[in-house]
C-alpha cells in the first residue's frame, strides 16, 4: 500500500526573543500552536495527535513537556509523543508527526517545538561535572571552532567567507519580522571588526540565545484539499546518526548529513540538488557551517562550498538563497530551531514567506543537526503533490 | 595484555541548578494571591472551578482567564501518611500528604497537613491553611495545612487578579543526585593516568585505537578488550584560540585549545596548549602532555620541539 502524501497546511511561530518575561511556556508553545492552528483553519478538536519536542532536558529544566503542556495544546484524550535529538529536535518531531499522517495512523497530527533560554542556561546543561573526566576547556564556540579550522585548511576557504555569510543573514532577518536579531545598519565592516571570541569565529558570527516556538498542522490529502491556503508537500524526509567521537569521524563534513542529504533527494528524485532545489533553510549556528554544509549537502563539490557563498549565489536575491529568513543566526530558541528551518522551507514554497520570500519557489530544504555533530533530519517540501 | 581489572570507579554527580520561570498571567495572579493571603481558582467555561488554576482547559484546550477566589478552608479528599520527613519537604516532622478540596473549588491541591499520627487523618477530614509568616509569592506561602473544624461552604466570587507590585517570575532550584560509574573501560583508562601512562583500546574488528576507550567500538559495537599505550606525543591537528572566559574556568585568556592525535591513536582527544605564545601555535605541532601532582589528567600539552607532521600525517584525523 502506497504512503499517504504529507501536506503542511498549518504553520505559526512566535516573536522569538532573548527573553519572552511575558509569557509562561505553556504561553508561549500556546502562541505557536494557535497561529498554526488559524493558518490551517482548523480547532483543537481538529487535531488527531500532537508531537513535540525540545532541547535537551537540562537546558531549561522540563523534564516531561508531553506530561506539562498537554492542556496548553489540546492534547487530552488523544496520543501525545515527545522526541528528543539535541539541537536536531525540531527537525525529527516533524519527521516523526509526518510519518503519522505517512502511515496513515492520524489524518491531522500537530507537531511543536520550543525553547525558553532566558529561563535557563544551555551551556550548564551542556557542561555538567561528570566525574572523573576532564572538563570542555573551551566554552560554547571553543567546540565548533577547531572544526572551522579544519575546514579552512581544508578547503583553502579565505577567512573572510564568515563574515560574509552573518552580514547576509543578518540583512535577512531584517525582513523576518520574528526574527530575533533586527541589526538595522548593520555593516560588513561592524561584522568584521567584531571581536574575536574563539578564533576563528567571531562574535558576530555566533548565534544569539533565544525564546521561542514553532509549530505545524500536517495533513493528508482529503485535509489539503480542506485547507484554505496552498499546502507544502513533503516529497522526501530523513534521519541519521552518528556517535559523538569515532575514529574515522569527519567533523567538516560529517557521513551522517551526506547520507542524510541523499536518501532525502532519492526520495524527491533529486539528482542535481544545486539546480533542482530553489531555496534552503539550513542550520547554521556559526556563521562558517553555511559552506561546510552546502558541501555536505551535496549542492557543492568538496572545498568548494565557500565559493558559492562568496559569489553571492546564496544572497536572499542569488541562484540558492539560503537562510533568506535569517536563519539560527538571527534567532536560535535551540529545541524550536530546527522546526522553523523545516517550517521556513515550506512557507517559501506556499508563496507565504512575506518580505522574504524567494520569488518562484517551488522546492525548498529544510535542514537541522545537532548534538556533537550527531544528529541529522532534513525535509524536501514542494509546491505540488508527490506524483508516488 | 590485560591485567586484572582494578575495582571498578564510582563517585557522587551533583546536578543542581536554579531554573527560572516565567509565570504567565494565571500563575502570577495565583501565586501573588497567595503572598496577600488570598487563594485564587480560575473558573471554566462549564462552570467548574480549579484550584490550582490552570492557563488551558484540560478538557476543552480553550484558554481559561476568569479567576475566582475561594475559601482557606477545605476538605481533605484522600491521602498518605509520610513518616520520614526528606529535606526541603514542607514539613520537618511526620505529616500527611493530602489532596484538599477548597470550599469552592472543584479540584483538589496537593499539600501537606500537620497531624500527630495517621489516626488523626481521615478522608472527609475538615481543613484550613496555615499561612507562612514571611510570604513571597511561592506555593509555599501555604505553610501547610491543618485540621480544622468548619463548616463546608462553597463559594466562589469573582477576582480581578489585580494585586500592587505582583510576582512575575519565580525560581525553581533543581537538584539530582546521582552516583556515576564509569564503567571498566573507563576505570581502565583512570587506574593507568594514575601511573601517567594514556591508554587506548584497539578494536578487534577494524583495528582502530580508541582513547579515551569505552569498551566497545563506537563505529562497528565490537567488544574491545586490546589496551593499547598511545603517547605520550601526539600531533596538534586543530585548535582554537580561546578568547573569551569560560564561566568556573581558571585559565588566564588567550589560551589554545586543541585537538591532539596521539601517536597510536586514530582519533584526537582535546586539550589545553601552553609554552609556546598562543599566536604561534600550528595545526601539526608535536606536542607532549604536561602533568602536575594530583592531578588525574595532563594539565596541558607542550611543543616537543620536533619537526611539525605534515598535513597528509594527520588530515584524516581532523
Amino acid at each position: 500500500m502506497s504512503k499517504e502524501p504529507v501536506a503542511v497546511v498549518g504553520i505559526g511561530q512566535t516573536r522569538h526573543a532573548a527573553a519572552r518575561h511575558d509569557v509562561s511556556i505553556a504561553g508561549l508553545v500556546r502562541e505557536a500552536a494557535v497561529r498554526a492552528l488559524d493558518d490551517a483553519a482548523l480547532t483543537w478538536a481538529d487535531v488527531e495527535a500532537v508531537v513535540i519536542g525540545k532541547a535537551p532536558d537540562f537546558f531549561e529544566g522540563v523534564m516531561m513537556p508531553e506530561l506539562y503542556l498537554a492542556d496548553a495544546l489540546g492534547a487530552t484524550g488523544k496520543p501525545m509523543l515527545r522526541v528528543h535529538t539535541a539541537g536536531s529536535v525540531g527537525g525529527s518531531t516533524a519527521l516523526v508527526a509526518a510519518s503519522l499522517v505517512a502511515s496513515r495512523v492520524h489524518r491531522t497530527v500537530l507537531t511543536l517545538a520550543f525553547e525558553k533560554q532566558s529561563e535557563s542556561n544551555a551551556m550548564w546543561g551542556l557542561s555538567l561535572p561528570v566525574p572523573f573526566q576532564q572538563p570542555l576547556l573551551a566554552g560554547a564556540g571553543g567546540f565548533f571552532a577547531p572544526h572551522v579550522r579544519a575546514y579552512m585548511r581544508r578547503s583553502g576557504a579565505p577567512e573572510g567567507i564568515g563574515t560574509l555569510v552573518a552580514y547576509k543573514d543578518r540583512r535577512n532577518a531584517l525582513r523576518n519580522p520574528y526574527a530575533h536579531l533586527h541589526e538595522h545598519g548593520i555593516t560588513l565592516e561592524r561584522v568584521r571588526s567584531s571581536p574575536m571570541l574563539w578564533d576563528p569565529i567571531r562574535y558576530s558570527e555566533t548565534c544569539p540565545s533565544s525564546d521561542g516556538a514553532c509549530a505545524m498542522v500536517l495533513t493528508g490529502t482529503a485535509g489539503a484539499a480542506r485547507a484554505p491556503h496552498p499546502p507544502a508537500w513533503v516529497h522526501g524526509g530523513a534521519m541519521r546518526s552518528e556517535p559523538t567521537l569515532f575514529a574515522g569521524k569527519d567533523f567538516v563534513s560529517p557521513r551522517a548529513g551526506r547520507d542524510c542529504a541523499a536518501e532525502v533527494y532519492r526520495q524527491a528524485g533529486v539528482t542535481d540538488p544545486r539546480r533542482e532545489i530553489d531555496v534552503v533553510e539550513m542550520y547554521v549556528p556559526f556563521s562558517w557551517y553555511e559552506p561546510m554544509w552546502l558541501e555536505n549537502l551535496g549542492f557543492a563539490a568538496e572545498g568548494e562550498g565557500w565559493k558559492l557563498t562568496e559569489s553571492g549565489a546564496t544572497e536572499a536575491d542569488g541562484d540558492l538563497p539560503v537562510n533568506p529568513s535569517g536563519g539560527v543566526l538571527s534567532a536560535n530558541p535551540i529545541g524550536a530551531s530546527g522546526m522553523l528551518r523545516f517550517a521556513e522551507a515550506a512557507l517559501q514554497v506556499r508563496g507565504a514567506a512575506g518580505e522574504r520570500q524567494v520569488p518562484g519557489a517551488r522546492r525548498a530544504l529544510g535542514h537541522a543537526y545537532g548534538g556533537g555533530a550527531q544528529f541529522f533530519s532534513m525535509w524536501l517540501v514542494a509546491d505540488t503533490r508527490p506524483t508516488t | 595484555m590485560p591485567g586484572p581489572t582494578p575495582e571498578t570507579l564510582t563517585a557522587p554527580l551533583v546536578v543542581e541548578f536554579p531554573f527560572t520561570r516565567s509565570l504567565g498571567p494565571v500563575q502570577s495572579a495565583f501565586l501573588t494571591g497567595l503572598r496577600e493571603r488570598t487563594v485564587l481558582g480560575v473558573r471554566t467555561r462549564d462552570g467548574r472551578v480549579l484550584v490550582p488554576p490552570v492557563e488551558y482547559d484540560p478538557v476543552t484546550a480553550e484558554e481559561i482567564r476568569d479567576l475566582v477566589e475561594t475559601a482557606a478552608t477545605g476538605t481533605v479528599t484522600t491521602w498518605a501518611w509520610n513518616p520520614a520527613p526528606r529535606r526541603g519537604q514542607p514539613l520537618a516532622t511526620p505529616f500527611a500528604w493530602v489532596l484538599v478540596r477548597l470550599d469552592g473549588a472543584d479540584t483538589a491541591l496537593l499539600h501537606a497537613l500537620d497531624a500527630p499520627g495517621p489516626d488523626a487523618v481521615h478522608t472527609g477530614l475538615r481543613v484550613r491553611i496555615r499561612w507562612a509568616v514571611r510570604r513571597t509569592g511561592a506555593i509555599t506561602d501555604i505553610a501547610c495545612f491543618e485540621p480544622y473544624d468548619s463548616p463546608a461552604a462553597p463559594r466562589a466570587t469573582a477576582h480581578s487578579g489585580a494585586f500592587a507590585d505582583p510576582v512575575t517570575g519565580i525560581t525553581t532550584s533543581a537538584r539530582l543526585d546521582y552516583t556515576y560509574t564509569p564503567g571498566r573501560a573507563q576505570t581502565r583508562y583512570l587506574t593507568a593516568l594514575a601511573g601517567r601512562r594514556i591508554l587506548g583500546e584497539r578494536c578487534p574488528a577494524c583495528h582502530k585505537v580508541h582513547v579515551p576507550p569505552r569498551g566497545a567500538c563506537p563505529t562497528c559495537g565490537t567488544p574491545t578488550d586490546e589496551q593499547t599505550e598511545v603517547g605520550p606525543r601526539g600531533t596538534v591537528t586543530t585548535f582554537c584560540v580561546v578568547n573569551i572566559k569560560a564561566k568556573g574556568l581558571e585559565i588566564d585568556v588567550p589560551y589554545v585549545y586543541a585537538h591532539i592525535a596521539l601517536d597510536g591513536a586514530d582519533l584526537a582527544l582535546h586539550g589545553r596548549i601552553a609554552g609556546i605564545p598562543y599566536d604561534r601555535v600550528r595545526m601539526g605541532m608535536r606536542v607532549e602532555p604536561v602533568w602536575t601532582e594530583g592531578a588525574r589528567h595532563p594539565d596541558h600539552y607542550r611543543p616537543t620541539g620536533e619537526p611539525d607532521a605534515p598535513y597528509d600525517a594527520y588530515k584524516e584525523l581532523l
